[in-house]
């Protein structure tokens, strides 16, 4: 399955998703320049991390016009996965591929930890291989990872089945004390309405090896390796 | 006359009244602590100026609003508004 992974000028996290891929899945990766205008070579599109455009403005704010984020739309749109890590859920969310957005952090710090998430959705192909409620064990490097939604907004994800993952303590519970950043409703990440398009603050392409501190963040990239069998087997079995 | 005016906005973004502004809270306390017990609130924006060509400030007005909606604020978090003069 062919990983394409974006570059921005300031993206950091291009490089730990690329090794993430090939090394951690064996799977073929490449990074794609921001001018990129056609995104149909790969299977599956990942938006890393970093600092996008220096994150001026706001965090995802310049990024959102890069020409690739018109075929990333177009590929969203068609119904190929895409993930959005960290800077790369920011952008998302500027481009109104994924709802709500992501503010300074409540602490005002810039968070640099090891964080447990829980699963709360695994209709999306970057969770459809994990059981509901698994906890995972991911780093997290953010200052601006504060997600909001309006009240009325949250029910609506909650409704459709937003909501992919959240911060919970190690028993799994969502407590305030597990909430790194202020986040409503302890959300670590969303998905859009179809599913396919996923973002979260959580880097899991930097916890895809127990030597760099763990490999908990192989569950959500290995879990997008069932869509690409099924693309395989309506391609005929090649 | 085909030269169209200049003008000059005046942007001024700011969280949504409700969305918590930590940095707001941060400058309040800050302002306390510096004997200003009268600050009640503090909400901490961005301030940005635009110079346009357009052929009256109607015109102005209605592109510098499409500029904050698609890039100068986010309204899922954030309010704006503007004045803009002659420049």
């Amino acid at each position: 399955m062919r990983f394409g992974i974006v570059t921005f000028p300031g993206s950091n996290g291009d490089h730990d998703a690329l090794m993430a891929v090939r090394l951690g899945l064996g799977q073929p990766a490449e990074l794609v320049w921001h001018t990129e205008t056609d995104l149909s070579n790969y299977d599956c599109i990942v938006i890393p991390g970093g600092f996008s455009y220096g994150d001026y403005l706001r965090a995802g704010a310049i990024a959102r016009f890069a020409p690739v984020m018109q075929a990333v739309a177009r590929e969203a749109e068609a119904g190929k996965p895409v993930l959005g890590i960290c800077n790369g859920f920011q952008i998302l969310t500027e481009a109104h591929l994924l709802p709500g957005a992501l503010l300074r952090n409540a602490s005002l710090e810039f968070v640099c930890d090891w964080v447990w998430v829980r699963v709360e959705q695994t209709r999306t192909p970057w969770t459809s291989q994990l059981a509901p409620g698994t906890l995972l064990r991911l780093p997290i490097a953010h200052g601006e990872g504060r997600y909001y939604v309006d009240e009325k907004t949250l029910a609506e994800l909650e409704r459709a089945g937003q909501i992919v993952f959240r911060y919970v303590d190690a028993k799994g519970n969502a407590t305030p004390e597990a909430n790194p950043n202020g986040s409503v409703a302890n959300i670590a990440g969303v998905c859009n309405v179809r599913g396919n398009v996923v973002g979260l603050m959580p880097h899991p392409e930097r916890a895809f090896d127990r030597l760099i501190g763990g490999d908990d963040g192989l569950q959500i990239l290995a879990s997008v390796l069932a869509v690409g069998l099924e693309v395989v087997r309506g391609r005929g079995g090649h | 006359m085909s030269e169209t005016a200049r003008w000059r906005a005046e942007v001024f973004v700011s969280l949504r009244p409700g969305v918590n502004d930590p940095q707001g809270l941060a400058v309040r306390d800050g302002l306390r602590r510096l004997g200003y017990e009268e600050v009640e609130d503090v909400r901490v924006g961005r301030y940005v100026q635009v110079w346009l060509r357009a052929p009256d400030v109607e015109t102005a007005e209605r592109r510098v609003a499409a500029m904050c909606e698609q890039l100068l604020a986010n309204p899922v978090v954030e309010h704006y508004r503007f004045i803009i003069e002659p420049a």
